[in-house]
């Protein structure tokens, strides 16, 4: 059902948020946002063979920091690491069939909390 | 599924009967009061004098101190422009709370752009106007106070009376926004020693684009419409009939009800506080404890996102309000919108906390039922937001080392 200003799908994915939680030894973190701009996200990664195998996220925020953070693990699960790479907030606000423009910067969270948990992937796996 | 309409202080539901009042000027009474040579003219010019004196009535002003604007925004921008404006040379100073509504902050920031100079005064960690520092603050050229009566998103009632005494005693005008207030508690325009006090008519029972400046006998204003010489010359423009019928209609019905609606309201607001306090961790009430508007209970929750707490009770029927960044201005243009309320911040909240602030804003039609399902309702959201925080997993991670 869609509530106020999000969509259907945002409503979906804030009610019912996929994959919340931590992952013990992930092998790569990203935090990103901080609470005092309303939005903070921890995206815990695990990798095997080059693939993201798992993700679980926690999110401070609003329905659209949420959903995006939700969405975002459905996404990522699967990829190769450069295709996780390739994620953009593009991609996640239309997984979510669309954000407001106002909270655009959710989307962009996500997209950046991919890049530092596998920047923090690469720090604790040196090539 | 629930409709708890729990957002009084954004707008209140039309009370039957004051739409009642306002169909014949809907419908057969199509008459301009401007044009009242004949019948239907005649019975519209009527007609609005009745609504005036019914709204003088609610604040014990006299019906000719009654200027009927679309609303509170028009009637702040009249008081606060129209009296600068009045002054002349005289005048090039005001003073302000920082809790104000942004149609008296943009207002000034109008007149800031224009010459005048504005003291805008901080208010305690309740959101309370210190009366000494306004004493404090006015200058031999000051021409305006202007402080709240309540505040919406908090519920404090500023000690206007006060104030009245001392820009009595000083010579300079006070005008203040009983927007939250007008029709809930009571208010005297000469007990409390105000000038221009704004009035909103949908904040009690009555209808939207609909409200009034009380223009004390004997006080100038410059008006801000140019036109015709309607509401004594301060607002031109064809009078909004039905709407005026709807003011009048609902002042009446407050000012005869004010007092049961007060006692049910007090025990609601009681109830749910009580329910509230005992049931959630980490939450922290608004406002003054006593001094404030009744059914209003605000606050906010460590942890938890103000947005996210509306979204969650919509969907189990219960409409409430947030001064939180995110749930701000969805409508805004870029992320600059999105900024934690001004009240929040003056009374000290933090802003990383700012975040999870409510209003519950109840009304006359609300039941004990209502505050039950409330209360049945929010702590799962909030331990459900909770449990998807990073933040509350520090917290509980520090507890678990004995930090």
């Amino acid at each position: 059902m869609a509530s106020g200003p999000y969509s259907a799908k945002v409503m979906d994915h804030f009610m019912n948020p996929r994959n919340v939680g931590e992952i013990e030894e992930a092998s790569g973190v990203g935090e990103v946002g901080n609470p005092a701009c309303g939005d903070m996200m921890r995206l815990y990664l695990k990798v095997e063979g080059g693939k993201v195998v798992d993700a679980k996220f926690r999110t401070f925020g609003c329905g659209a920091a949420i959903a995006s953070s939700s969405i975002l693990t459905e996404m990522i699960k699967g990829k190769t690491i450069e295709e996780a790479e390739e994620i953009t907030n593009q991609h996640v606000a239309d997984a979510l069939d669309g954000l407001p423009a106002v909270k655009i910067h959710c989307s962009v969270m996500a997209e950046e909390a991919v890049k530092a948990a596998l920047e923090d992937y690469r720090k604790k796996n040196p090539a | 599924m629930a409709h708890i309409f729990f957002d009084h202080i954004s707008t209140t539901p039309l009370d039957p009967r004051v739409l009642e009042a306002m169909m014949p000027y809907l419908t057969e009474r199509y008459g301009n009061p401007s044009s009242h040579i004949h019948d239907q003219g005649q019975q519209a010019l009527k007609a609005v004098d009745a609504a005036r004196a019914e709204v003088a009535g609610l604040v014990h002003a006299k019906p000719q101190e009654i200027v009927f604007t679309s609303g509170a925004t028009e009637a702040n921008n009249l008081a606060i422009k129209g009296a600068a404006e009045a002054s002349g040379k005289t005048g090039k100073h005001l003073v302000v709370s920082e809790v104000e509504h942004f149609s008296v902050l943009n207002a000034l920031t109008f007149l800031r752009n224009r010459g005048y100079e504005v003291t805008t005064l901080a208010t305690d960690t309740d959101g309370r106007v210190d009366p000494d520092d306004v004493r404090r603050a006015i200058r031999p050229d000051t021409v305006l106070v202007s402080v709240m009566h309540a505040n919406a998103e908090i519920g404090t009632i500023e000690p206007i009376g006060e104030i009245g005494r001392i820009t009595r005693e000083q010579e300079v005008l006070f005008h203040t926004d009983a927007t939250a207030s007008a029709g809930h508690i009571p208010l005297d325009l000469r007990a409390v020693g105000a000038d221009l006090v704004t009035l909103s008519a949908h904040n009690f029972y009555g209808p939207k684009g609909t409200g009034a400046l009380v223009v004390r006998e004997g006080v100038r204003l410059e008006s801000q419409i140019d036109g015709g010489f309607q509401e004594m010359g301060y607002r031109a423009g064809t009078e909004n009939v039905p709407g005026i019928m709807g003011m009048g209609r609902a002042a009446g019905i407050a000012a005869a009800e004010m007092g049961e609606w007060v006692s049910h309201l007090t025990r609601l607001e009681k109830r749910l506080r009580e329910g509230i306090a005992s049931s959630i961790e980490h939450l922290h009430f608004t406002g003054h404890p006593t001094d404030r508007l009744p059914g209003h209970v605000s606050f906010w929750v460590e942890y938890a996102e103000g947005e996210s707490l509306l979204l969650f009770l919509n969907v189990h029927g219960v409409m409430a309000a947030s001064g939180s960044a995110c749930s701000s201005n969805l409508k805004g243009r870029d992320e600059e919108d999105l900024i934690a309320s001004h009240v929040l911040r003056a009374i000290g909240v933090p802003s990383d906390i700012c975040t999870g602030s409510i209003t519950f804003s109840m009304g006359k039609g609300n039941t004990e039922q209502e505050v039950d399902h409330v209360l049945s309702v929010l702590p799962g959201i909030v331990r459900r937001l909770w449990e998807m925080s990073p933040t509350y997993l520090d917290y509980q991670k520090k507890i678990l080392q004995g930090g």
